[in-house]
């Protein structure tokens, strides 16, 4: 194994242990989902075919908002220890920090979302077991996606002031391709794509995942620099 | 300072040159009477929004391989006129849009993403202003700079592709050729004041910077 696999592998094992060994904040995170989901649902009304027919959207905007929140998070106990230039001065590729993060921000969505699925399904009345195996794909596109750019950018605003807020605004408009890509092909799947949608939503979503990747591993240690 | 000077006054003549040619001399659209009018500001504006954020790109890239802070001071005077022009093109464009289309807004590819730059280079400057150091300033400022620019054409594509899926895409007829003249003189007209603008603002952006480096007690 080489030596960025192994930094990377190292920073990932450290934050998953932190997460298991609190799980306070991943429980808080599950709550406010499924909270968020009702705060839709309430906005748009009792309306059970409209709530279905708006499934896919409500449940991957809660995943964007979820996520960001738990992006924030994903440096709190380096902060709380001295800061991200802590790991920096660990001798390495600053690009294990990147990668390893990402890792971790990966696992923590998809466990998300092993709840939301399915919590969606029940409360909006959608049935996803059909659909399954598409399902899966569009998901984990949307949260490599999803994690590629906000490891990236919760990286560069954590010194900041504000970066709770600093971090959706540069983050949002991010996303808007996966979001769209998202949305679409899981609407698509979900009504058993009549039109031959999902593919091109699907090509939309690998072809930014692998740019923004690209991009960002490129330009990351940029952003850490001392 | 002989360059500049000559400059600024050849921005202020082309500007009021294009605009009356513009408001007075051409005759109004046989359809869309005065209003056609707001093209020759609407237009020029956003060929600016685009022009400046293209700039920002290049000198983003450019620090990023040569760690020269110039390049972070006009990139940043870049920004700054973009943000500018890109909330002009949309506030102008609205006001365009209601007589014509009947509605103020609406999801075109074009405006959407024309909107979502203006937040991302908004974001941009609030980043700049939140770093006190300006080496840090310019590394992460050059980093916004350089994804932001990447992601406008996926962005441009998808939310294309989404409304296509909902609406065939409704856009503005394309012009006479006589128009299409008078329009090219004032697109000519703004990228002079363009220049002119950018060039005052590095200016001052160096002056700012020197004054930063110097320290803190001739700041006072």
């Amino acid at each position: 194994m080489n030596s960025l696999m192994r930094q990377t592998k190292a920073i990932f094992w450290k934050d998953i242990i932190t997460e298991t060994r609190t799980r306070q904040g991943f429980s808080a995170m599950v709550s406010f989902a499924a909270l968020v989901l009702f705060l839709f649902s309430f906005a748009v009304g009792p309306d059970t075919d409209l709530l279905t027919q708006l499934a896919g959207g409500l449940l991957w905007v809660t995943i964007v908002f979820t996520g960001t929140l738990s992006l924030g998070r994903a440096y709190q106990s380096e902060e709380l220890a001295g800061g991200v230039q802590l790991l920096r001065l660990y001798p390495g590729d600053a690009r294990a920090i990147y990668l390893g993060k990402l890792a971790g921000n990966l696992v923590i969505l998809t466990t998300l979302e092993l709840v939301l699925f399915p919590a969606t399904a029940i409360i909006f009345h959608v049935d996803l077991l059909p659909h399954v195996t598409s399902l899966i794909t569009v998901a984990a596109l949307g949260t490599i996606g999803f994690s590629v750019i906000g490891t990236f950018f919760a990286t560069l605003t954590v010194h900041l002031r504000a970066r709770e807020l600093l971090l959706p605004l540069l983050l949002f408009p991010a996303l808007v391709p996966v979001v769209l890509g998202s949305v679409g092909a899981t609407d698509a799947f979900l009504s058993g794509d009549p039109l031959g949608r999902a593919a091109g939503w699907l090509q939309l979503l690998i072809a930014y995942d692998v740019i923004l990747f690209v991009v960002c591993v490129w330009i990351f240690p940029v952003v850490l620099e001392e | 300072m002989k360059t500049q000077r000559t400059i600024g006054f050849l921005a202020i003549a082309s500007v009021a040159v294009a605009s009356f040619i513009g408001l007075f001399v051409v005759p109004a659209d046989e359809y869309q009477g005065e209003i056609q009018r707001l093209l020759y500001i609407h237009v020029p504006t956003a060929w600016l929004a685009m022009l400046s954020f293209l700039v920002v790109f290049l000198m983003s890239l450019l620090y990023l391989v040569q760690r020269k802070l110039k390049w972070d001071v006009l990139a940043v005077s870049a920004v700054e006129i973009g943000v500018l022009s890109t909330a002009l093109t949309l506030i102008v464009g609205s006001l365009y849009a209601r007589p014509t289309w009947g509605i103020w807004w609406t999801w075109d590819p074009r405006l959407t993403t024309t909107a979502l730059l203006l937040i991302i280079y908004i974001g941009y400057l609030i980043v700049r202003s939140m770093t006190e150091d300006p080496e840090q300033r310019a590394r992460w400022a050059a980093v916004i700079g350089v994804i932001g620019f990447i992601q406008v054409p996926i962005v441009y594509l998808s939310v294309f592709w989404w409304r296509s899926l909902h609406q065939p895409p409704s856009s503005p007829r394309s012009m006479a050729a006589g128009f299409g003249l008078v329009l090219l003189l004032n697109l000519i007209a703004y990228t002079i004041a363009f220049t002119y603008l950018v060039m005052r603002r590095y200016k001052l952006g160096q002056a700012e910077l020197a004054l930063e480096l110097a320290g803190p007690e001739e700041e006072k």
